[in-house]
């Protein structure tokens, strides 16, 4: 089955735990495990967060985060119209981060690229920055659980 | 996120549960640091996560942060009893390098 959602919020970090949850909301018809609704609430929160901490820094300014399923596969988008990302690549090396003295890690990147099975990053310096995820479910119906 | 301690004559326990993102740790490093700041005489800091939720990347910094907290005040520092959905986050970050799981 096809389905999908799409939600714009403003990019106040009350709404971190609202978007994430609001994934993981809609992906519960997939049975997911356990573990990969925890992926999946990870990799969102990190991509949502950035929004809020990189793209609108000083400023607020509007999220649109849609998801998609087809079958066991979830694409997920988030985007910003914010700063962009000069160096995509530069930015998604771990470790790296423009905020060091904010006790931010560079780690988010790698942990989308990790929790997901396929990250894609699109952005243009001033007009912003779109992340797409996919999620593969190993269908959890199969599951013990 | 919400924070508490427990502190003997040469270890500070701190518990920290619920969520922890960038919204939630804004209070939490304010309330961590004054808790290891009063009990610097401690010389073992054990951050106990058992009662973590969530963690993303901000978990990762907070972590960093308290470390170099406990290194200036000459405590050893160790995590405790995390999540497997924590656990998984500290182990692809490299973390239990810097602070040791016990
Ligand atoms: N939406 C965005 N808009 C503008 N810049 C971004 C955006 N997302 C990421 N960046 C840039 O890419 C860098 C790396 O991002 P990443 O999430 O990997 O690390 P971080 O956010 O700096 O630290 P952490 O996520 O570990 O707290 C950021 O420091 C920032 O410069
Ligand atoms: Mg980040």
């Amino acid at each position: 089955m096809k389905n999908y959602m799409k939600l714009t919020f403003p990019s106040d970090s009350v709404n971190q735990s609202f978007a994430r949850s609001a994934v993981a909301s809609f992906i519960l018809p997939l049975n997911p495990t356990l573990s990969e609704l925890s992926d999946v609430k990870t990799a969102v929160s990190e991509a949502v967060t950035n929004c809020m901490v990189h793209a609108y820094r000083h400023t607020t300014g509007e999220i649109t985060l849609e998801c998609e399923t087809f079958g066991n596969v979830l694409h997920i988008r988030i985007s910003d119209t914010g700063v962009g990302i000069e160096n995509v690549e530069l930015a998604t090396t771990p470790f790296y981060t423009t905020l060091d003295d904010e006790e931010r890690s560079g780690m988010g990147f790698t942990i989308m690229q990790t929790f997901t099975d396929e990250l894609k990053v699109t952005s243009a310096k001033g007009q912003g920055t779109t992340v797409y995820m996919t999620k593969i479910f190993t269908d959890g119906q199969t599951d013990a659980e | 996120m919400t924070v508490s301690a427990k502190a003997n004559d040469n270890s500070l326990y701190i518990y920290l549960s619920g969520e922890m993102d960038e919204h939630s740790a804004r209070a939490a490093r304010i309330r961590c640091d004054d808790l290891i700041e009063s009990n610097a005489a401690c010389c073992r800091l054990i951050l106990n996560l058992a009662g973590i939720r969530f963690m993303d990347s901000t978990g990762i910094g907070f972590l960093i942060g308290r470390y170099k907290k406990a290194k200036l005040l000459c405590m050893q520092i160790f995590i405790e009893n995390p999540e497997p959905c924590t656990d998984k986050i500290l182990s692809v970050s490299g973390l239990y390098a810097l602070i040791p799981k016990i």
